[in-house]
């Protein structure tokens, strides 16, 4: 702020003379510098909270790593009051895997769905109301998700959804052991069900954005050739988008990967890897969450190189959906 | 009719059937969690909410002051640090950014932890700033909210600037002001409302945000302004309180829940209706 006065009052004075205009411009150059330098100080503490995590990650895993080394990966015990403690990570990187897949299989169609009906089929006054809905969903607080999960939607699957499944599928080989009971209130299909609500609007907002960049001649030069609405999105729209869309779902999949506060009420918390997805299970976000603030030594250690594992999944995952949409923008002529 | 045409034509319709349904079911959920909330929060939504402090175990009288009081302090020192930081990378990216290498990378950086799951911020302040003041306090959860806020204003500042026509700033350039005045006086003038709203969203992220909470504040049962020790805040008494076997402190959580989510929809319509002005001009 008294940089902002000095380069005014000086700016007024400089008419004076040739010493107050040296005086000016010397305040001028000063007040471009610091702020420059301000500027770019931010920029670089950007860069600086990434090492800072990884590095905080690191020195809080180190003993886990010592302890444990490759293993943590492949051991499913997890016994954290065992004397010496037994703890592994397989549980946890299954359930969060797990989840994330089956919340990906549903959320994909029905997001891109949702987006070629924003884009293509819905009335002009519609498209605002139900765009802007989409977005509120994803404004919605996961916690919000995750009470909701745990009191309506946990009892209303394991009322209906769940038995109808378990019974349909009986005896059938491989499904029957996937589809398998008892139901339950806490599962990791319920979770992944949550998980996809959660998504789907990252889906849909992005898909909806690359549609948007296709050029009319292109749509107008199918329907000319009398081509359905269905086939211009699908021979047209959806070819020249894909890259994008790709790159939406890499997105909505680094965040179903960890988010956390919707998964830890629903899921159970138990580390045993069971065969059905109704099963109660968890993931690593979930562990960290339920555990973490009780925690102490090996296990916390443990519970850190777990939060390690997750921000190196989900920063390639990040990564690879960043380099895509980076690569769209490039194609668009930017 | 020629067979293949109708067959085609069979098949546009029970795609577009399908995408009508998807889109009904987005809204269906977002229908049905507000409605939930307003069910179950509406009824416990009275002034003493707002003027009494969280009652203990078994009790039934009590309200959420303290938390709210917590929420917002630690909601407005993550902001109050997080978006003049974020203001000025985002400037950095936008206006000098250019001809730098390392440009880019920090905004791929920022990127990447503009969707970094939460729980990892809460983790890297525990050992960044908890272990080391040796116990949680209402300033380790604001820092880690201020981590999150960093890159939601940074990428929205950047985009803004971008927005602001070079014309303006080649014209401020040409009277002779240097370029830190023709940042401040022209081209953030100009993109004051842009910049405002992407404040605000950061604002609606963070209010809600429980994860990172969980281990660097924990939480409180009375009131307390120290910032250098547990406070009572929102979400994670939400959290606590939810699970817990006692009628009143369920009914309780879900006001809070209520309350909460009113506020974030509240900073997403306000920042939206703000951005809806700017495109309008």
């Amino acid at each position: 702020m008294t940089q902002m006065a000095i380069a005014e009052s000086s700016s007024m004075e400089a008419a004076a003379g040739p010493h107050d205009r040296a005086r000016a411009l010397g305040a001028f150059k000063l007040g471009d510098a610091v702020f420059y330098w301000t500027t770019r100080i931010c920029a670089l503490s950007v860069l600086a909270i990434l090492g800072g995590i990884i590095l905080s990650l690191i020195v809080g895993a180190w003993p886990a790593m010592q302890e444990y080394g490759f293993a943590f990966l492949w051991t499913q015990r997890w016994a954290p009051s065992a004397d010496p403690p037994v703890l592994g990570a397989l549980g946890p990187i299954y359930g969060t895997l797990l989840t994330s897949v089956i919340a990906m299989m549903i959320a994909i169609p029905v997001g891109i769905g949702i987006a070629i009906f924003l884009t293509e089929f819905c009335p002009q006054w519609l498209r605002r109301p139900i765009g802007m809905a989409i977005e509120l969903l994803a404004g919605i607080p996961s916690i919000i998700y995750g009470m909701w999960g745990f009191f309506v939607l946990g009892p209303f699957l394991a009322n209906t959804l769940q038995p109808a499944l378990i019974a349909a599928f009986d005896g059938v080989p491989v499904l029957g052991a996937i589809f398998a009971g008892p139901p339950s209130y806490l599962s990791l299909f319920n979770a992944a069900l949550i998980l996809s609500i959660m998504v789907l609007p990252f889906i849909t907002a992005i898909s909806r954005d690359v549609f948007q960049t296709v050029p009319p001649v292109l749509k107008e030069a199918a329907y000319g050739v009398g081509c359905t609405t269905w086939e211009v999105v699908r021979n047209v729209v959806l070819p020249y988008t894909r890259v994008g869309v790709i790159g939406g779902i890499m997105l909505a999949l680094g965040r179903a990967l960890g988010e956390t506060m919707a998964v830890t009420f629903i899921i159970g918390n138990s580390f045993r890897i069971s065969s059905s997805i109704f099963a109660p299970g968890t993931t690593i976000s979930a562990a960290i969450a339920s555990e973490f603030a009780e925690s102490d030594g090996l296990h916390q250690s443990s519970l850190i190189l777990l939060g390690l594992l997750l921000f190196i999944l989900t920063f390639f995952v990040l990564a690879a959906a960043r380099l895509m949409l980076l690569h769209l923008e490039k194609k668009a002529g930017k | 009719m020629n067979p293949l045409y109708a067959s085609r034509r069979r098949t546009d319709r029970i795609v577009k059937a399908l995408c009508f349904v998807a889109a009904a079911f987005g809204v269906v959920w977002l229908g049905l969690i507000l409605f939930t909330l307003f069910y179950n929060g509406f009824a416990g939504l009275t002034l003493q909410v707002f003027t009494q402090n969280t009652p203990p175990p078994g009790s039934s009288e009590g309200g959420l002051l303290n938390a709210i009081v917590g929420s917002l302090i630690m909601t407005a020192i993550g902001v109050g640090i997080g978006a003049p930081l974020g203001l000025f990378a985002g400037t950095y990216l936008a206006e000098y950014g250019k001809y730098d290498r390392l440009a880019p990378v920090v905004r791929f950086i920022n990127d990447i932890l503009l969707s970094a799951p939460s729980i990892i911020i809460g983790l890297f302040i525990y050992g960044a700033v908890v272990i080391p003041m040796g116990g949680f306090s209402a300033l380790a959860g604001a820092l880690a909210l201020a981590v999150i806020v960093i890159p939601v204003v940074v990428r929205t500042t950047e985009d803004m600037l971008g927005l602001v026509p070079n014309p303006l700033r080649e014209a401020a350039s040409a009277l002779g002001l240097p370029r830190s005045l023709v940042i401040r006086r022209v081209a953030y003038r100009a993109a004051r409302t842009g910049l405002i709203t992407g404040v605000l969203l950061a604002t609606a992220r963070v209010t809600g945000e429980t994860a990172p909470l969980l281990f660097t504040v924990l939480s409180n049962q009375f009131f307390s302004l120290d910032l250098t020790r547990a406070m009572a805040n929102l979400p994670v008494t939400i959290n606590n309180f939810v699970q817990s076997p006692y009628a009143y402190w369920k009914e309780l959580a879900w006001t809070g829940a209520l309350v909460i989510t009113l506020a974030v929809l509240a900073l997403n319509i306000g920042a939206r209706i703000l951005g809806a002005e700017r495109t309008a001009k």
